[in-house]
């Protein structure tokens, strides 16, 4: 770790680009002014699986303002797009409902709605099947899951060892589909210029892969598309790889000759940007009485659509987090007339930590035996399945911090009407990188910008970024500018897998020293420029035997009303094992963001598959909770410095996806202990809980 | 949306007067506008009644009569209001967000319309909307919808807070027509969804609601306002209520009792106020008092939860009235 | 198409408009005047992210129709600074953090100017213990009061005690 990261790095500055979105100056993708601009909108299938036959394209057409209509009955062949779900109109196939299946271009936005409505299409319509089962018979054993861990691992004879097991958990978790729901819809401008080039003004995690489909789909030379996200509304995954609204705006815009700009509507986030997939995940513990654990099983169901393989790795986190010596962890998927689910906010850990630090919980209570106790009995010397080192694991220490700053643990008491319980519950994610490019440049006037192709999202990179770049360059923060969001600076890695900083990072500081190292030649009129590329020793990283993961504890209180079963969160704190924080405001602000989603999530989220018509029946803001202001109480966020040398340059895990996991079930169990009642699928609601409970009305 | 003609009226009688077959009257929008861009509501040409004048004004013996045009966060905000009859206040200020309480008026608030998702989506069958085409609430998504007083046509609940409160007060509504003017009692102005759910109320195309009256009711002050929901702010009711009581020591007098969120209409409870006349102000008279009044609840397949919620909560608040000093 | 004149004055500058009685006040400020910085995060009133000031009050734009706010005073983000000075909230959202990606964070700050107008005026909440007595403005009841804008970034445990700073 370089000796020179210990200045701005570690300083909470304030956003650099905070001034813009606090005044309303930032601009977001649907907001760039240009002239002539036309209003594109997706038309969502209103069929589940079937084929469009045709449409009233003529009728629709003669509206005023109407400047086209798309479909596969006239859309351009695209030409190699990789994505099934991305192949726009190039098939009469409808896959699931709302699917995009037509496309209306108009003058104005309530000329492109009306149009919309107007718009008849006529479906052959087959019988569809959008629900997940344990009995489905097209269950099977996906090659892969999510991005590249093998399905299914075993070790020793885990049927063995739980049957021998003196005390044992055999339970069945479920989770339903949830949305990313990013405040701001994916939207996309795209503008053709004269000589058949294209800049796309993007909402997307990275527009590196942007560029890469957009050229492929149309093919055209990548060099001639330039694609521009300084400022993304957010995404949590949905946006880290192109959707249809890319395709569409390109399409649309080359249809009627005018820079055309759409965004997806808040109904259509539910259908064509992706989504978790439901889980049932059966979770199987066996222990000795002292709590040691001799077996352990994991067995998941989800689903995908029929278009796409996508299978999430949600019982990849049981194969690192508690030693034993018997262990099964299995993936099966099936393929439903549904869209195809992809990342959102910690894919795998998210969903199966739910399972695994909720069965740990009636592990514990079987035993009566303190959860924390139960885990640090259970803390491994050596990951668990590869038999690797973890290059750094504070579990321990994120635990009993986190117990002593919580106050661990009160007896459940009641207050009133209202019964008051705590939960507790481990988080991890793997700490990750992936190779990028940067440029570091010197002005004469004695300012720096660094460029590199990376995303700030919320999470507070760039910020991030021009600490690392100052301190490497050895200057004061103010006089770097750190710029990112766009294809004409060097290829990065996309916002994901909380990898962005490290990868981005490892770039920088690889860039920043060269220059460092050449600027006491003086920087000539013209300025100074190196620019670093980490594919060699990240590939090299890569194959070092280390598990590499950052870790936390997470504690919550809450407050479920005895006579409806309403459930408050009254408090909760995490506690975290990152490696080094580059900036602690914007950091905490991450943990904290990650623990509301976690709080939302366990108390509030879920899109009900409507059977009939094959949709979210709540498919709205209004239908589908999120967690508003008045949900969150105060929640205390602290972490443990570590000194870890395996990671990158700056020292640093990733910490934009950890705080939700583990968060939902930490509130399960504060449920379990204030009420007695166990709820093991999600959302608790009041409707889970009620009947459970000894209310007003049954008392004497 | 549809295209529509915009003519804004400068009173009640102009209002009517630009009413036609095509016509809706525009006041806060925070509902209508909201259908129309959902197609639920197409309407070729809206009359803005938005600001009209409205005012709150007292009536004889101490009652209040609201103008139809006076905002939610207005009237919420009334000291008269919070003072005599607490439990508007609450159900005002339980309902919606404080942005869609500055729109959202008097006479809008009580004729918006249901949030069934089957009603609110143009791509599927409900007999409310296109009468005869289905009602895929009653085996489909409905865990939020009635419990009492639905049909096999309908099985919607009106998302009104701040109706629930004026049903147990017996509120008067007042309305203009081209006729000339009526009273409609509260709990007589939303409809049953019986065998034509496409009424959601009894007022005749070209009425105007132009107030709405609070009668006076000393025993008002002793009220509340109970809202179960899932999501502490910003989110319709799981099961709401509002009771007021009139106590002579520890024996009750007359009681006030309404629900929300269980039926087509806001559900004035005469079988618990029957049995909680006279009744020892207990719990055990109050759970009794609730049984009473649900003993005429069918839940549908997934929203039996309802009903011991309705039932707890109907005692607790009760209970909490009872024993304010 | 049904087109109808109004004019509007937004952030001090007049307009005299022309309009589709479609538009609504939030279309109209982002796609016709250029005024970006209220957003659009749902169109139904649901998100709070377009909260504008219409007559100093709080309203969710995207469901006003512009014709029915004609000679009204609207003031977006853009006109909370003072001659380039941020207002006291701006301030107070940058130094607590209290946004991540930004944008909702408009609507956040509009919305809250509103409602600290709302408080001046003794306007109770949900949370008000006593509907007689004067509001105290704590925690609880800017939770509430800012429970009609959604932050999917989690920002409310900044954006509270920012409200509160720039109270002060």
């Amino acid at each position: 770790m370089s000796a020179t990261l210990d200045r701005t790095v570690g300083a909470g500055l304030d956003r650099v680009e905070g001034r813009e979105k606090v005044a309303g100056e930032a601009k977001y993708a649907y907001e760039y002014d240009v002239d002539g601009v036309a209003y594109a909108l997706g038309v969502a299938s209103t069929v589940a699986r079937g084929e469009v036959r045709g449409l009233n394209a003529d009728e629709v057409l003669q509206l005023p303002g109407v400047l086209a209509v798309l479909w596969h009955g006239n859309a351009p062949k695209l030409h190699e797009v990789e994505s099934p779900e991305l192949k726009l109109f190039q098939s009469p196939r409808v896959a699931y409902r709302n699917q995009w299946v037509a496309a209306v271009v108009a003058d104005t936005f309530e000329a492109a709605q009306e149009a919309e409505r107007a718009l008849r299409i006529d479906y052959a319509v087959e019988e569809h099947h959008v629900v997940l089962r344990e009995d489905d018979p097209g269950l099977y054993t996906p090659p892969k899951v999510n991005p590249g861990f093998p399905s299914d691992t075993h070790e020793g004879d885990f049927d063995t060892a739980f049957a021998a097991a003196p005390v044992s958990v055999d339970r069945t978790y479920r989770t339903p589909t949830e949305h990313n729901n990013p405040m701001e819809p994916h939207a996309t401008l795209a503008v053709w210029d004269g000589d058949g080039g294209l800049t796309l003004y993007d909402s997307n995690q990275g527009v590196g892969p942007v560029r890469e489909t957009v050229a492929k789909a149309f093919g055209l030379d990548p060099s001639k598309v330039r694609v521009v996200a300084p400022h993304v509304g957010g995404g949590f995954g949905s946006k880290g790889e192109p959707r249809l609204n890319v395709v569409l705006a390109v399409m649309a815009a080359q249809a009627v000759g005018r820079p055309t700009k759409l965004a997806v509507t808040r109904q259509q986030m539910f259908s064509v940007t992706g989504y978790r997939t439901p889980t049932i995940q059966r979770l199987q513990l066996g222990a000795e009485r002292d709590g040691t654990l001799t077996a352990i099983a994991h067995d998941v169901i989800e689903q995908s659509s029929t278009l796409e393989e996508f299978a999430e790795q949600t019982a990849v986190v049981t194969r690192m987090l508690y030693a034993a010596p018997n262990r099964r962890t299995t993936h099966l998927l099936t393929q439903l007339d549904v869209p195809t689910p992809s990342w959102m906010r910690a894919p795998g850990e998210c969903p199966g930590s739910f399972a695994l630090e909720s069965a740990m919980d009636e592990l514990a209570r079987e035993l009566d035996l303190d959860p924390i106790e139960l885990r640090i009995r259970n803390e491994p010397e050596l990951d668990p399945e590869s038999g690797n080192r973890f290059s750094s694991r504070n579990v321990v220490a994120c635990l009993r911090e986190g117990a002593e700053r919580f106050g661990w643990r009160a007896a459940p008491r009641r207050d009133g009407r209202v019964l008051v319980g705590s939960g507790v519950a481990v988080s991890t994610y793997p700490a990750r990188r992936m190779a990028s490019e940067a440029i570091a440049r010197a002005e004469p006037d004695g300012s720096f910008v660094v460029r590199i192709a990376a995303a700030d999202i919320g999470t507070g990179s760039r910020t991030a970024l021009t600490q690392i770049a100052a301190d490497t360059l050895e200057v004061a923060p103010e006089r770097v500018t750190l710029e990112i969001g766009d294809t004409r600076f060097p290829p990065a890695m996309i916002a994901g897998g909380s990898m962005g900083l490290a990868s981005w990072g490892s770039a920088v500081v690889k860039a920043c020293k060269q220059l460092h190292a050449r600027l006491g030649d003086g920087v000539p009129p013209d300025g100074l420029e190196c620019s670093a590329g980490t594919e060699d020793e990240i590939e090299a990283h890569q194959r070092e035997p280390l598990a590499r993961h950052a870790f936390g504890a997470q504690f919550v209180e809450v407050r479920v009303d005895v006579d409806t079963g309403e459930v408050r969160i009254s408090r909760a704190t995490g506690v975290f094992a990152c490696g080094r924080i580059i900036n602690p405001k914007t950091a905490r602000s991450q943990f904290l963001g990650g623990m509301t989603m976690g709080i939302s999530m366990a108390l509030l989220e879920e899109s009900r598959v409507d059977e009939q018509f094959g949709d979210y029946a709540n498919h709205d803001l209004a239908g589908y909770h999120v967690a508003v202001n008045a949900d969150i109480p105060a929640i205390d966020i602290a972490w443990i410095d570590e000194d870890d040398p395996h990671l990158n340059p700056m020292g640093t895990k990733g910490i934009g996806e950890i705080g939700i996991v583990g968060t939902a079930a930490a509130v399960a169990n504060a449920v379990f202990d204030a009420t007695g009642v166990r709820v093991r699928d999600l959302p608790i609601t009041p409707a889970k809980l009620v009947e459970g409970l000894i209310p007003i009305s049954a008392q004497r | 949306m549809r295209e529509f003609a915009y003519a804004r009226a400068a009173d009640e009688s102009g209002a009517l007067a630009e009413l036609d077959g095509g016509a809706t009257f525009l006041a806060g929008g925070t509902n209508l506008v909201d259908l129309m861009k959902l197609g639920v509501e197409t309407p070729a040409r809206l009359i803005d009644i938005r600001r009209l004048p409205g005012s709150i004004d007292e009536t004889d013996g101490g009652g209040l009569r609201i103008g139809a045009s006076v905002p939610n966060s207005v009237v919420a905000a009334e000291p008269r209001v919070r003072e005599r009859y607490p439990f508007v206040a609450q159900a005002l200020l339980s309902g919606a967000s404080g942005q869609l309480r500055n729109l959202a008026t008097t006479g809008g608030n009580l004729l918006q319309r249901t949030r069934c998702v089957y009603f609110m989506d143009v791509t599927k069958p409900c007999n409310k909307r296109e009468p005869g085409s289905g009602c895929p609430a009653r085996e489909g998504e409905h865990a939020n919808l009635a419990i009492l007083g639905w049909s096999e046509a309908c099985v919607a609940t009106h998302p009104s807070d701040f109706a629930v409160p004026l049903a147990a007060l017996e509120a008067q509504v007042h309305v203009q027509g081209a006729n000339g003017a009526r009273v409609v009692a509260l709990t007589d102005l939303h409809r049953l969804p019986e065998d034509d759910p496409s009424r959601d109320t009894v007022l005749e195309p070209g009425e105007l609601v132009t107030a709405v009256e609070l009668p006076p009711l000393a025993f008002a002050r002793r009220s509340g306002y109970r809202k179960v929901r899932e999501r502490a702010s910003f989110s319709f009711a799981v099961v709401s209520v509002a009771a007021a009581l009139d106590l002579d020591g520890g024996t009750v007098r007359e009681a006030r009792l309404a629900l929300g969120g269980v039926a087509h209409k806001p559900w004035r409870c005469r079988a618990a106020e029957d049995a909680l006349r006279g009744a020892p102000a207990t719990a055990e008279s109050f759970v009794r008092a609730a049984d009473a009044e649900l003993a005429a609840a069918r839940p549908l397949r997934d929203n039996g939860h309802k009903v011991p919620i309705a039932r707890n909560a109907i005692t607790t608040l009760l209970l909490e009235l009872a024993e304010r000093p | 198409m049904s087109r109808h004149g109004i004019t509007l004055n937004v952030n001090g500058v007049e307009h005299a408009l022309e309009l589709d009685t479609r538009t609504t006040l939030l279309d109209l400020l982002r796609e016709r005047l250029g005024l970006t910085g209220s957003k659009k995060g749902c169109d139904h009133g649901q998100c709070g992210a377009c909260t504008v000031l219409v007559d100093g009050m709080r309203v969710n734009s995207c469901l006003a129709l512009a014709v029915s706010h004609d000679g009204a005073g609207v003031t977006t983000i853009e006109g909370l600074a003072d001659n380039g000075d941020l207002h006291a909230l701006q301030r107070s959202f940058i130094e607590h953090d209290a946004f991540q990606c930004g944008y909702c964070t408009p609507g956040q700050i509009c919305s809250a100017a509103g409602m600290l107008d709302e408080v001046e005026r003794g306007w109770p909440s949900h949370v008000t213990g006593d509907l007689t007595a004067p509001v105290a403005l704590d925690d609880d009841e800017i939770r509430e009061r800012m429970s009609g804008n959604i932050c999917r970034c989690g920002a409310y445990i900044n954006i509270v005690p920012a409200i509160r700073a720039a109270a002060e």
